[in-house]
């Protein structure tokens, strides 16, 4: 397989520059992974606790790329009508009542099955269009079994068969980015046609180049602190380790506050911003020594 | 890699041949996904060895519990170095003839200066020094002189960063900050890079005895089951605490998709009522028929596990997990003994934390009757007395343990009133299903009682749970 003609990126350098650009701090192989996904044309599933900036990374590459960012939210119960496409009933409806009397049923029925009455959905529309388009498949998890089925026919051939009209093929094929939390384990098939990328918790160092990009004004010595502080919380044994997110919510607090250090006092004080179960934060308070957590702060 | 046809013959060969060693490993790797790999390759940069680890697992590794086995087979196939490696020219590579006398690396001042240079590495945490460092240190205390193969142990032994860890906290914390949450968060960060430090001479010394006795040899002996697969019996500590963290994930994704099993069961009773509303719409002809929602059925369970040291990490598993599943069953009570029983159920109440309950199960709990060594006839006996009326026809029982009874009683005529009480039975047995039925164990006894499953590992209690509830 070649080169895509139009492709965003050159090199996985290049991915990593123009994600920066866009506000998004790869590593290796982060960079190297998006790479590979726009050079072979294959959906990329990016699994990995919540919080780490599975969304984030594609709407940087949406950034990067310029592209369109369309994205399907999935979650239960989640159908065809409302992935792919519907036929605007109502309309169709009205056409018919509309149609001058002495009109033939077959050129009304060839009127009503056109484009103008398809409700496009997020999976058709990032099909036809001809610009460069990202297509962000959030959260594919919670969907159902089914709807899976349905992906692997649209991402492994980048077309869809609508009956009344035939079959629509991308023009241009979106790079396709699906998220998972890994609630459940997504089927081995649509696993094979995809490149994985699994994002943990980032090294301290990237984590803390994470902070000083997103929470200006702080300083990189508490930025440290910080990032070791909720690295050591990761550690222990508690329910819901604090995401990269949390970190930049916990950074943004400590400035809110004016806090200019992380000592025990500032954590027990600031504890419930990165911990959201009462015996986590009971938990890290014994651990870390802090004394009792006030909660009610 | 110097193959007569050329590298690019070469790095086919051995692409297949790292393919198949991860598939000897157990990761499903397809026929498509190995083609995927071979065409990243042509579009990356192979001099760049962390790229083509990129794009290998990219390509090839879609579980992250499969990630540390092909990192481990990846360092095999596709050694960062050859031989000694790229020596650095101030610090040539120092090895001890075999006739020299030894000297204890305490008194060796070469030991000593090596191991300032480690304190400087970890102190700054410079990976690409440590990973240097790592290399030399291998060469030169890898080999006991006149033997043949490698060991991390006599590097380790030599280098004992454990015992940096009180000069590395005293250059980082001043007075003040001795003892509290900086110490902590110093301790950990310098734990992390001494056992980044121990992986790196692990990925050697397995580089080294790779070059000496062939790469597929050393992957075979290498690999590690994935945590999943991993015995009970065989977890290492740090295994355990891993195994531990994956118990709530684990929780999680069972309940999701025990509650897609319910809803997608067979449809209740017919709602009448709806059924008929539903037909005005299409003349009176009930076209679709409305179903009242099935009741889902949530077993009221009684845990009975044996805590006696020899499978306490399993029935702990078993029991982490049932807690965390509780939303799926509607009431649990678990009981434990040794050769007494108790009840300890209260140490797992909603929200309390792992560890305590375990400790405090092992402190509280009235377990010990005599001889501290599991009695299963006399436990039985005791649940039969105190807690009998916790069986009822609603209940499923579950008994957790290896069914040896020191040769003691067995009391199989009370646990048969038990099963015929309760509406379902099963007993869980975590040793391997050859050892049944061998010195002290009743395994077959007990099992024509009540069904007996071997659940040694998360995959098996995985299974097993999904078809309990």
């Amino acid at each position: 397989m070649s080169l895509n003609p139009d492709s965003f990126f050159i090199s996985p350098a290049d991915v990593e520059r123009e994600l920066a650009r866009a506000g998004y701090l790869a590593d290796d192989s982060i960079a190297t992974t998006v790479f590979l996904a726009q050079a072979l044309g294959k959906p990329l599933l990016v699994e990995g606790p919540a919080g780490v900036g599975k969304t984030e990374l594609a709407k940087a590459v949406a950034q990067a790329g310029d592209a369109e960012l369309i994205r399907l939210q999935c979650y239960e119960g989640l159908d065809e009508a409302r992935a792919l496409y519907e036929w605007n009933y109502k309309k169709q409806l009205l056409r018919i009542q509309a149609a001058p009397d002495g009109q033939a049923w077959d050129s009304t029925h060839d009127d009503i099955f056109t484009d103008e009455f398809l409700l496009e959905r997020p999976l058709l529309a990032a099909i036809r269009r001809s610009g460069a388009t990202v297509l962000l498949i959030d959260e594919t998890d919670k969907a159902d079994v089914e709807v899976e089925g349905l992906l692997l026919e649209v991402l492994s051939d980048f077309q869809v068969t609508i009956p009344e009209l035939g079959t629509v093929k991308a023009v241009r094929r979106p790079f396709v980015v699906l998220t998972s939390n890994a609630a459940r384990e997504l089927s081995e098939a649509l696993k094979r046609r995809c490149l994985y990328l699994h994002l943990d918790y980032p090294q301290p160092d990237r984590e803390r180049d994470i902070v000083l990009a997103q929470v200006p004004g702080i300083e990189a010595e508490l930025a440290e602190q910080l990032v070791r502080t909720v690295g050591t919380l990761r550690a222990l044994e508690i329910k819901k380790a604090p995401s990269i997110a949390e970190t930049i919510d916990w950074a943004r607090t400590l400035l809110a506050l004016g806090l200019d250090e992380l000592d025990e006092a500032a954590v027990a004080r600031t504890l419930g911003v990165v911990l959201k179960h009462v015996s986590d934060q009971e938990r890290a308070a014994k651990e870390l020594g802090l004394g009792k957590p006030s909660l009610k702060s | 890699m110097t193959a007569p046809t050329g590298a690019r013959r070469s790095l086919v060969d051995r692409h297949t041949a790292f393919v198949a060693a991860l598939r000897e490993a157990g990761l499903p790797v397809s026929v498509a996904e190995g083609l995927d790999a071979v065409r990243a390759m042509q579009v990356i940069d192979l001099g760049e060895r962390e790229t083509l680890r990129a794009a290998y697992a990219a390509t090839l590794v879609k579980r992250p519990a499969h990630r540390q086995t092909f990192d481990t087979l990846f360092d095999l196939w596709f050694p960062a170095a050859l031989g000694d490696g790229a020596v650095p020219p101030d610090r040539p590579i120092r090895r001890r003839e075999s006739g020299e006398r030894r000297v204890p690396p305490a008194l060796d001042p070469e030991v000593q200066a090596r191991r300032e240079e480690l304190f400087e590495l970890l102190l700054s945490g410079d990976d690409p020094g440590l990973r240097q460092f790592a290399r030399t240190a291998v060469a030169e205390y890898g080999q006991t002189p006149g033997q043949e193969s490698w060991f991390s142990s006599g590097v380790l032994r030599a280098m004992s960063a454990e015992t940096l860890m009180a000069r590395l906290l005293n250059s980082v914390l001043t007075g003040q900050d001795r003892g509290g949450m900086a110490e902590q968060v110093a301790r950990r960060t310098f734990r992390d890079r001494i056992s980044r430090f121990e992986d790196l001479v692990a990925t050697e010394v397995r580089r080294r005895i790779a070059e000496d006795t062939g790469v597929e040899r050393t992957a075979r002996l290498a690999v590690r089951p994935p945590l999943e697969r991993l015995d009970f019996a065989s977890a290492s500590r740090a295994d355990l605490t891993a195994l531990r963290r994956e118990v709530y994930p684990l929780a999680r994704r069972l309940a999701s998709r025990l509650t897609q099993k319910h809803r997608l069961g067979h449809r209740g009773r017919l709602d009448f009522r709806r059924t008929v509303r539903a037909s005005l719409a299409t003349g009176g002809v009930p076209l679709t028929t409305h179903h009242r929602p099935r009741r889902p059925h949530k077993p009221e369970l009684v845990i009975l596990c044996d805590a006696s040291d020899s499978v306490s990490a399993f029935a702990h598993f078993t029991l982490l997990l049932t807690f965390a599943l509780r939303e799926q069953f509607s009431k649990v009570r678990a009981f434990a003994f040794i050769d007494a029983t108790d009840e300890i159920t209260k140490y797992f109440a909603p929200g309390t934390d792992v560890v305590d309950a375990m400790t405090r199960m092992a402190a509280e709990a009235d377990l010990v009757w005599i001889t501290g060594r599991s009695n299963y006839g006399h436990a039985i006996k005791v649940f039969d007395e105190k807690y009998a009326d916790a069986i009822t026809p609603k209940t499923s029982l579950l008994v957790l343990g290896d069914a040896r009874s020191n040769y003691g009683e067995l009391s199989l005529p009370i646990l048969r009133r038990m099963v015929d009480q309760a509406r379902h039975a099963y007993w869980l047995n975590p040793e391997p299903r050859s050892q049944w039925d061998t010195g002290d164990s009743a395994a077959s006894r007990y099992g024509e009682l009540l069904p007996m499953y071997e659940c040694r590992n998360l995959t098996q209690l995985a299974e097993f749970i999904e078809e309990l509830a």
